[in-house]
């Protein structure tokens, strides 16, 4: 995911011979402006496909929802979206996400350097493993976690001697949407420290750098777009995170319920316009994160383009 | 996301000691033992509590290997499809400028991030009896939601981003001088395609089929939305699970669970496999192009 | 590529044809904790509608949250009949759809109730915290494990049982009812979102002294984890757990098959079924067959929503709809 190099190129600014060879090219691009000239054929057919599968399986649904939700006024949206339930909620999912976020950014990071520098016995099934999260049936993560931390469960008994409850408690949310975004840094880490030469930490240690110099100013800048990306993917997935957090919360009002059991919980009451209202906010701000992961990445291929 | 996992040699002054290396490695094997393999292991540990025997009963139950029948028919149609969306969008991202391209990457991705629960209303909004498209669909008896094609669409949502995802950095990545040879040199089209760029892109479109394959399998949240729950007809393995759960038959709930797990561990390691053939590739390559 | 392509165009012929098995077919939209009566009774109707009739039919089932399923149907699920814990989910399908008539509940015998519970009190072996009423609950080192009433209808049973017999104390008011409740909620660590993930939660986790749930669940909880962990305490005063049935009218009349699955409803009023309900330790109506399971079902002073609440729609609004007594207990908090 990371692994962005040089933009594209200008590819009629190269070959202006084949313009002449394809009359069409000339008058394509002049046509639709919004695309540089190019020789390679199928963009349309490409593109075309592209925005009718993304309209009937992603825009035309979402717009549905939207849509739904304009069936409330103004006042009575910001009512439901605002009310101190729902503003609970949003601070109870926002922040356990980002929680889980953070922990995965340093754990990431490190389960990535161990991974690409250092040699183990079964460090292929551990690289293997990583992607589990991915794959497990986010209930059966759920109901998993939920039997480790209970308070009778294998970790979780050595925690309530502690005085730390897991299972049942914001906490416990925390730990699965851990579980959930997992991999997100990881991978996305992986690649950039495999990229990264040696001749610079050969430099930096020439020049008298110490190991831990080294990695603060040297390796730790240079993952930095990846640990955000990562960061950023691990949040978002987490935000919307229902089925394994439902069997780990105890799902308490103003303490440890989420936002998508709002939405059933308004469901239950066939309050569609209500649930869809509640939806379209963590559309929108989904959007929003997605997007900020773009621009991160958009302005590291910049970074890697000119350092090149 | 394709990567060699080979260690680079590296020279004393670019190693931590000894003792720190041991410290990093075992932080990061603890915290994934407490995250990871220990939940795996729980699965397991569940389904065989009571013996191999009620596990394999708990598998070859008819309910459970429609569930499973189920699951593997959704996953067979859902991941051609995005198959083919992900390498059409990859070609018109990654080989082409145009404006407006980083709002289609975001539109791509976001099903990645819209809550599952969210994922399963929307298609009952736009099919459901009282959505949009609903009464034309009954008055011409076809049905969507609570039966297959909505159970396919769902995870067609899901799993949406992960192909053209893997594909278009990938595919930006190699730029497009081999394709405007081809075409130079006089190939069609289709040839360019089948010849050049399939080639260069099989082991990033392999990998991308495997996570969409795992995602779509494990599946819950949205597929619980729109299947119906029908026994027997509509359940998915993931469903099939919860149901079992819910019927305080733990054993078989945590078996069917195990049979999702291994198939996740057998899609990891077909992705195992073929980032180790990728890397080989890459190995040859190199060793071709010094040749030269 | 073609067989592959074949083998999917076999799978779904498959699915379909195992979808059209022989005769007429009825799917049963139920909620989750009627599955093992459903198991039972289903057998016998088929095996006694083929002996009156002269024709094959099949039952198909669908079990999920009680709400979750009426949605469903509501949305487009073909359900012939459909088997809910409580009336307002039947409502919702007339309100929404009008998939049934208004008086859906007149159609069949005691309000379309083929049987009925109560919510009980299940307790610790031995009962440590010696709970025998709902008073016990509002105890300070007391931890009760109930389902979420937004979100379940077995939570919203617990929920009006409560304030009931809150209410019907001596000097009981409106006002003592929503105290007494709020002391009780704030006992609560876990509302799961689910009638058996809350089982789950006080079994299997081991949280809470003490599990509010139906009757006919305790002999379920019985039957997977053993008598041995257990008590069920039969509190002074209950609600009846009223689980109509009824049948899709919209459904039957589209696919044809009102005769069948008017067949199936009358079947549950049957003495065969109503010995499976209460072999199931639901509270068959039958009196005949009430006398002869009599021992397994305590006599308990019980209350009906219709007289302490003045109906369900009224219930529901009050107590459990955004901004109803149920969030105004967390809201104050």
């Amino acid at each position: 995911m990371a692994e962005l190099t040089n933009p594209v190129p200008d590819a009629a600014l190269r070959l202006p011979m084949q313009r002449v060879d394809h009359p069409s090219a000339p008058s394509r691009a002049g046509m639709m402006q919004f695309k540089q000239a190019s020789v390679l054929p199928g963009f349309n057919l490409a593109l075309g496909y592209t925005v009718v599968y993304l309209s009937l399986i992603v825009l035309l649904p979402l717009s549905a929802l939207v849509l739904k939700t304009t069936s409330l006024s103004w006042s009575a949206f910001w009512q439901v979206v605002t009310a101190d339930q729902v503003m609970a909620a949003y601070r109870l999912t926002f922040g356990a996400s980002l929680l889980a976020a953070v922990i995965n950014l340093f754990a990431g990071l490190l389960v990535a350097w161990v991974l690409v520098r250092y040699e183990f016995v079964g460090k292929r099934l551990i690289d293997a493993l990583v992607d589990l999260p991915f794959a497990l049936p986010t209930a059966v993560a759920g109901i998993a976690l939920t039997t480790l931390y209970a308070p009778n469960g294998l970790i979780g008994e050595w925690l309530v001697p502690l005085g730390i409850q897991v299972a049942f408690k914001p906490l416990g949310i925390v730990v699965a949407l851990t579980f959930i975004g997992l991999p997100f840094v990881v991978r996305t880490v992986q690649p950039v420290l495999q990229d990264l030469e040696a001749e610079l930490e050969e430099a930096a240690a020439c020049l008298g750098a110490s190991r831990w110099q080294t990695f603060r100013k040297v390796i730790f800048p240079a993952t930095v777009p990846a640990l955000l990306t990562g960061f950023t993917l691990a949040f978002a997935r987490a935000v919307g995170e229902y089925g394994s957090v439902i069997f780990i919360a105890g799902n308490i009002p103003f303490e440890s319920e989420i936002v998508p059991l709002l939405i059933i919980g308004k469901l239950e009451q066939y309050d569609y316009a209500g649930a869809t209202a509640i939806a379209t906010v963590m559309l929108v701000i989904s959007f929003g994160l997605i997007f900020l992961i773009n621009l991160i990445q958009w302005w590291h291929t910049r970074r890697h383009g000119m350092r090149k | 996301m394709l990567l060699a996992t080979a260690t680079v040699q590296r020279s004393a002054a670019t190693r931590e000691p000894t003792w720190l290396r041991w410290l990093l490695i075992g932080g990061a094997l603890a915290f994934l033992g407490f995250f990871l393999v220990l939940p795996l292991l729980s699965v397991f540990a569940e389904a065989l509590r009571k013996g191999w025997a009620l596990y394999w009963q708990a598998l070859v139950e008819p309910d459970a290997l429609s569930a499973l029948r189920l699951t593997l028919l959704v996953t067979a149609v859902a991941l051609p499809l995005n198959l083919v969306f992900g390498v059409a969008a990859a070609w018109a991202i990654a080989k082409f400028d145009f404006k407006g391209k980083s709002l289609l990457i975001t539109l791509i991705d976001l099903p990645f991030s819209v809550s599952p629960v969210v994922a399963g209303l929307v298609y009952v909004l736009l099919f459901g009896a009282q959505g949009w498209f609903g009464p034309w669909l009954m008055a011409h008896d076809i049905k969507i939601i609570f039966a297959i094609p909505g159970i396919v669409l769902a995870t067609v949502f899901i799993t949406f981003p992960f192909i053209a995802r893997e594909l278009i950095p990938l595919m930006e990545a190699q730029g497009t001088e081999e394709e405007q040879a081809a075409m130079v040199l006089g190939a069609s089209g289709w040839q360019m395609f089948w010849r050049v760029t399939l080639p260069n892109i099989k082991w990033g479109l392999l990998y991308g089929v495997i996570l969409c394959n795992a995602r779509a399998m494990g599946e819950f949240g949205a597929v619980s939305v729109v299947s119906g729950h029908i026994r027997g007809l509509t359940n998915t393995t993931p469903l099939h699970v919860e149901i079992l759960y819910n019927e305080y038959n733990f054993v078989a709930a945590f078996a069917c669970a195990s049979i999702l797990a291994l198939l996740a561990l057998l899609t990891l390691a077909a992705k195992t496999w073929v980032e180790w053939q990728a890397e080989r590739q890459r190995a040859l390559d190199a060793r071709m192009a010094m040749d030269e | 590529m073609t067989r592959f392509t074949r083998l999917i165009v076999a799978a779904f012929v498959t699915s379909a044809s195992c979808a059209a098995l022989a005769g007429p077919e009825l799917l049963n939209v139920s909620y989750d904790v009627m599955r093992d009566f459903y198991k039972d009774l289903n057998p016998a109707f088929v095996k006694a509608y083929r002996a009156k009739m002269g024709e094959d039919v099949v039952v198909q089932q669908s079990h999920g949250g009680s709400g979750k399923q009426a949605r469903a149907v509501i949305d487009g699920l073909e359900a012939d009949v459909i088997t809910m814990n409580m009336p307002p989910d039947i409502d919702a399908l007339y309100d929404k759809a009008k998939l049934v008539p208004e008086n859906w509940a007149a159609r069949l015998p005691n309000d379309s109730l083929p049987f009925t519970s109560l919510q009980v009190l299940i307790v610790r072996k031995g009962n440590p915290k010696q709970i025998k009423d709902w008073s016990d609950l509002i105890k300070p080192d007391v931890q009760v494990v109930m389902p979420n009433p937004k979100v379940t209808g077995n939570g919203r049973y617990s929920y009006l049982a409560a304030w009931g017999y809150a209410l019907k104390q001596p000097g009981g008011s409106e006002q003592k009812a929503r105290e007494f409740v709020a002391a009780i909620l704030k006992n609560v660590p876990v509302l799961d979102s689910g009638g058996r993930a809350a089982t789950t939660t006080f079994m299997q986790r081991g949280i809470g002294d003490v599990l509010l749930t139906f009757e006919n669940e305790a002999e379920m909880i019985a039957r997977e984890f053993g008598h041995g962990g257990f008590e069920v305490i039969y509190p002074s005063l209950s609600v009846r757990a009223e689980p109509p049935v009824t049948l899709v009218d919209k459904v039957v009349d589209k696919k044809g098959t009102r005769k069948q699955a008017e067949e199936y409803l009358k079947f549950l009023w049957t003495p065969a079924a109503q010995e499976i309900a209460a072999q199931n330790y639901l509270r068959p109506q039958d009196p005949t067959v009430a006398r002869k399971y009599a021992s397994q079902f305590p006599a308990v002073k019980l209350f009906t929503v219709e007289e302490v609440f003045g109906g369900w729609r009224k219930a529901q609004k009050t107590h459990f709809d955004d901004g109803g007594s149920f969030d105004q207990v967390y809201a104050r908090k």
